[in-house]
């Protein structure tokens, strides 16, 4: 009965992420040679376009003053990955628990009724 | 006597928070991303801080009151704020030929409250403005204005709504999510346009032209959002069930 339970839930599971995987990886197929730049960019532009002259940002981000230019690109893909690998380190950590006590759980809930079935022949 | 008072300011704001954010879904759908540093005028930066600071003491009030009374659902929390952490630092490719990403809020705004996330979300904020140059600081009250307050209060009062009408969690759960990851866009897109009004036209038309640049990216993504928020869930109710009740996720709506 659980068992089914479960297996339905993981094959909606399933079929959830893999629509959500093809809604990610069409638009690379299907606009081939785009160049897939940021939004953000593209609402730069804008603001430049709806204003009808160049804009010239009045505050730079504080680590380009630092660096004294842009963030390399692969450094920039480091803290982006540092930015995922610090949210799944959390999420896996806690699942990983809760996966675990689950099946303790369970395993005292059966411990229980045999327990209670031993001592009920025992009553009789 | 204090916790008492403050829950009831808490409950206020939150009241009065909802029916502004609800004024403002009547706006076109559309969406953007985080306004680029020093792409605001020093004037709307400041407006836009001073109008999350409500929002953000309500969402310190409320995760200091979980602390206290809840520590059991502190893995929920955090757990909401570490899906944020991995949404947000996605950059999908979209349809229109271009990139952006998701907000991860709706989450969080479903399990505890859109002021809690305002917390979580300017965390993600901060990150990404100081290392990333992905957002700014001066444009961090706005931001914090479009991603971690009026997206998860959409998806807030949507999820309420839609669970008192008795439609089904999980489609409820879905359209919260991608649809408070639109409203985010789409405030970014007025913030934008309340900044730059359209020579011709006005802020209207300018609101558009915005829209028009990040609704078409969004779209998709808000859908894939909202499926990523619905398998979380699955996952939380099938091995944190006692956490989930012990913060009042199985509660049904009067």
């Amino acid at each position: 009965m659980k068992k089914r339970h479960m297996s339905k839930n993981t094959k909606t599971v399933l079929i959830l992420l893999v629509i959500a995987a093809l809604i990610a990886i069409v638009p690379l197929f299907a606009r081939k040679g785009a160049s897939f730049g940021g939004s953000d960019d593209a609402g730069s532009v804008m603001v430049e376009e709806v204003r009808g002259e160049e804009y010239e940002p009045w505050f730079t981000p504080v680590l380009e003053d630092l660096l004294g230019g842009e963030l390399p690109g692969e450094v920039e893909s480091l803290l982006f990955c540092i930015q995922t690998g610090i949210g799944v380190g959390i999420i896996a950590f806690f699942m990983g628990r809760l996966v675990e006590r689950k099946k303790w759980m369970n395993k005292y809930k059966e411990e229980e009724q045999d327990k209670k079935e031993n001592t009920d022949y025992a009553g009789d | 006597m204090t916790r008492t008072s403050m829950t009831h300011r808490e409950k206020l704001l939150v009241a009065l928070s909802g029916i502004f954010a609800l004024s403002f879904a009547a706006a076109p759908q559309a969406k953007a991303m985080h306004i680029m540093e020093g792409y605001l005028p020093g004037g709307f930066c400041i407006a836009w801080g001073l109008l999350c600071l409500p929002f953000l003491l309500a969402g310190f009030f409320s995760i200091r009151k979980t602390i206290q009374e809840n520590r059991k659902a502190l893995i929920l929390l955090a757990m909401s704020g570490a899906f944020i952490f991995v949404i947000s630092s996605l950059k999908i490719p979209s349809v229109t030929g271009s990139c952006s990403h998701m907000t991860g809020t709706g989450l969080g705004a479903i399990l505890f409250s859109p002021s809690c996330v305002s917390i979580l979300g300017i965390i993600v904020l901060l990150f990404q403005a100081i290392l990333l140059a992905h957002g700014g600081l001066t444009t961090l009250g706005a931001n914090t204005f479009s991603m971690a307050i009026a997206g998860p209060f959409l998806a807030w009062g949507l999820y309420a709504l839609l669970k008192r009408l008795k439609v089904n969690r999980r489609v409820s759960i879905f359209l919260a999510a991608a649809l408070g990851d639109l409203f985010t866009y789409c405030v970014t897109s007025l913030q934008l346009a309340l900044a730059y009004p359209s020579q011709e036209g006005g802020i209207a038309a300018s609101a558009v032209k915005f829209l028009g640049v990040f609704a078409p990216t969004q779209l998709p993504l808000a859908i894939i959002e909202g499926i990523l928020t619905v398998v979380i869930v699955i996952a939380l109710e099938s091995y944190a069930e006692p956490e989930l009740k012990l913060i009042g996720y199985y509660k049904e709506a009067k």
